[in-house]
């Protein structure tokens, strides 16, 4: 899929919860060998929203840092798109609360996104198709989660808070997107059904069928369509459910490691799904220079891949560092908790036992 | 009672088959062998299929009509046999027995399971299921820590060591790497092992068999009638089964596997043969600790000297006596109900001499040693060289 008209980033920031829980921590729990686990994921720690913090405020924050970059005027957007897995409502949009905090104009289309771990980057596809269709000039496209692991379950050692937003245009681009393209398929990898707290998942199901088939079909077929060859790209940036999953793909389809080392955030903050690839992204453009070639594939289960081919403009030099924190500073600033403050903060446990 | 012989083998690749569905693993298996007799289905008599749990794994029972209509050959008389993860070898058994009883000619035994469509800890309890519910598994007994039980005794009583059992991985991890159809074709070493995640004190993760798809299918006739089909023969000289108590704590002696010894003792007896006169035997190793009990009770060594006798290297491939030249349950994988199939594939491969680089150097007798849960069943065929 190539856009007929020039289409990229105009702004974009992200915002991870600064508390944090390490492997062990939840291990010694559970009478499990957390750090060894850990070690195997490839994840020190993870980030922990506090009980403040959802999607909606996760998002604003991204939003209103990337308008900042962006210089758009609020009143200016006309699309919000925001994908995650966690919304807090299972029906009234995210998008509505987040535009109203923006102070957006009424003028607007907006909707929520659901595609597991992949809705911010299927945000990204829709706003492009609509900016360079003509259809809006400025669009916000989100990628959010506080993402929920059931106590004791595999998942609770990664799943993690975060997210990024971007800004989506025709002119003054940080970034230019040169090329898109999508491999989905019917892959029940990993679910969480109406009314359930938690997900629940195929365990070693989720790796080679789910995440390696998609990530890998979609990249190559990137790259195929663009004629490239991963050697060609500065950056990359793959969804990181854990550190092994992305590196592993990233060595098979021969991209190095100092290619995804810059974007690969979850041996920190853990696997914050949706937020994952906005984020991950967002450390990149932090690093970038004017010209680099940044290629992205997310991944969402159940099951797909969008793959992005990126090229960063000389805009890139003019970027807001002052009054908008880089990714690396955000992760920078935490505090960690122990498994009983994560339990009430995550709502495990309860006050008066409600 | 006539002779038997095996005239075809087939099997799948071992291991995670996520785009397999367990009558597609049935189905390969079975043609395969039947090309390899040379066969083309309209002239099988009768189907056995070994499958442990599918009615708990894909919630499919009655499998061996569903096997036999979608290979092609509907109104074949198919009947599955279960006796846990022996499934396989009784199988084998009962269709031994059809063609020596003179009832049927040709008989496919096949075995199949599908056992990564439920989760991980499904299964496990799955296979926890073969133990005895009611004194065993309700009490919080799972398949492993049976199994970790007996192997501290036999520390305890005979001076086993971590490094020994260790040793039957390494071993076994060594063999899968000649085998292109295992679910691990990698070496290992010692300290890998030792150093894995614990599962049941002093049993790791490296000590106990994975949970596998696959399938195996042979394809048996009489003897006399052998020679005049496509596929080189192997003839089954002998079988033995046996019994013990179901629950572990009944049993007077828990490091030795008492089914096994009647089974062998059965199958040695019919066929006139010593332990000596065995050249490699396929055992059931779904923990280190089985193997070892395995070869002490099958007579290839004394009882307690398993342990020694593997660090020794006397189990290795072309050694004192090659032990799981496949790589066994530990590497090559453990479809459960059909492991004993795939143990009978080895040994026809080995005993034609078509093995590669894990051939045993000329061997005569195979034997095979499939046992159900914690031993509660055992069953060994003896396998012989075709002259």
């Amino acid at each position: 899929m190539k856009t007929k008209e020039e289409v990229g980033i105009k702004g974009y920031a992200g915002y991870v919860p600064r508390y944090r829980i390490t492997p062990k921590e939840i291990g010694d729990v559970w009478g499990k060998d957390g750090e060894s686990m850990g070690k195997g994921l490839r994840i020190e720690s993870k980030s922990v929203p506090s009980p403040d913090e959802d999607v909606v405020t996760i998002s604003t924050q991204s939003a209103k840092w990337a308008m900042q970059r962006a210089d758009v005027d609020s009143q200016d957007i006309e699309a919000i798109y925001v994908g995650s897995e966690s919304h807090p409502y299972a029906v009234k949009p995210t998008a509505t609360i987040v535009a109203a905090s923006l102070a957006a104009s009424p003028d607007l289309t907006a909707a929520d996104y659901e595609f597991a771990c992949k809705a911010g980057t299927a945000a990204f596809q829709t706003c492009m198709g609509m900016v360079a269709s003509g259809m809006i000039d400025n669009g916000i496209a989100i990628g959010a989660d506080t993402s929920q692991g059931a106590p004791g379950d595999a998942l609770e050692y990664s799943a993690a808070a975060g997210g990024a937003a971007y800004i989506i245009g025709s002119d003054d681009l940080l970034a230019k997107f040169r090329h898109t393209c999508s491999y989905t398929t019917d892959t029940p990898d990993f679910w969480r059904r109406e009314g359930e707290k938690y997900p629940q998942h195929g365990g070693r199901f989720t790796g080679k069928p789910a995440y390696f088939k998609h990530v890998t079909n979609c990249t190559n077929k990137l790259l195929d369509e663009t004629g490239r060859e991963p050697e060609d790209y500065d950056y990359a940036v793959f969804h990181q459910p854990n550190g092994k999953f992305p590196m592993k793909a990233a060595k098979r389809m021969g991209f190095s490691k100092e290619q995804i080392e810059p974007g690969l955030l979850v041996p920190k903050i853990g696997n914050t799904y949706s937020g994952a690839v906005p984020l991950g992204l967002a450390a990149t453009l932090d690093h970038a220079e004017p010209g680099d070639e940044i290629l992205v594939t997310s991944y969402g289960s159940g099951a797909g891949s969008d793959s992005f081919d990126i090229e960063v403009t000389e805009n890139i030099v003019k970027i807001d560092d002052e009054n908008v924190p880089r990714i690396e500073e955000i992760i920078a600033d935490n505090e960690f908790i122990s498994y009983s403050v994560y339990a009430k903060y995550r709502e495990k446990i309860s006050e008066g036992g409600a | 009672m006539r002779d038997v012989a095996i005239i075809g083998v087939g099997e799948t690749q071992i291991g995670e088959l996520w785009n397999k569905s367990l009558r597609e693993i049935g189905i390969e298996a079975g043609l395969k062998a039947l090309k390899d007799a040379g066969l083309e289905g309209d002239e099988v008599e009768k189907l056995y299929v070994g499958n442990m749990s599918a009615g708990k794994l894909i919630d499919q029972e009655h499998i061996a009509p569903l096997i036999a209509d979608y290979a092609g050959i509907s109104g074949v008389p198919s009947t599955r046999i279960e006796s846990g993860s022996a499934s396989g070898g009784m199988a084998l058994a009962e269709g031994y027995k059809a063609v020596a009883s003179g009832m049927e000619d040709i008989v496919v035994v096949g075995g199949a399971e599908k056992m990564t469509d439920v989760g991980e800890q499904e299964a496990k309890e799955i296979l926890s299921s073969t133990n005895d519910q009611e004194w065993e598994t309700v009490f919080g007994a799972t398949f492993e820590s049976l199994y970790a039980m007996i192997a501290r005794y036999h520390m305890e009583k005979y001076g086993t060591t971590k490094d020994q059992l260790a040793q039957v991985a390494v071993k076994n991890h060594a063999n899968a790497a000649k085998n292109p159809n295992a679910q691990y074709p990698r070496e290992t070493t010692k300290d890998f092992v030792k150093n894995a995640p614990m599962v049941a004190d002093p049993l790791g993760m490296f000590d106990c068999a994975p949970i596998s798809d696959g399938g195996a299918a042979v394809v048996l006739c009489p003897a006399e009638q052998a020679e005049s089909f496509e596929g080189d023969p192997v003839e089954i000289v002998s079988i033995g089964q046996g019994g013990d108590y179901m629950a572990v704590h009944e049993r007077k002696d828990i490091c030795t596997m008492k089914s096994t010894k009647h089974a062998a003792k059965k199958a040695y007896q019919r066929s006139k043969l010593d332990p000596e006169d065995i050249d490699f035997a396929e055992v059931h190793d779904n923990y280190t600790i089985t193997e070892i009990m395995a070869i002490e009770d099958l007579g290839f060594f004394e009882k307690g000297q398993g342990g020694p006798a593997t660090e020794k290297g006397k189990t290795e491939l072309n050694s004192e006596i090659s032990i799981n030249t496949s790589g066994g349950l530990k590497a090559k994988g453990r479809p459960v109900g059909a492991v004993g199939l795939n143990q009978a594939v080895e040994a026809v491969i080995q005993l034609r001499g078509e093995a590669g680089e894990r051939q045993v150097d000329d061997p005569e007798y195979g034997l095979l040693h499939n046992i159900g849960g914690t031993g509660a069943s055992a069953i060994v065929h003896i396998l012989r060289r075709w002259s």
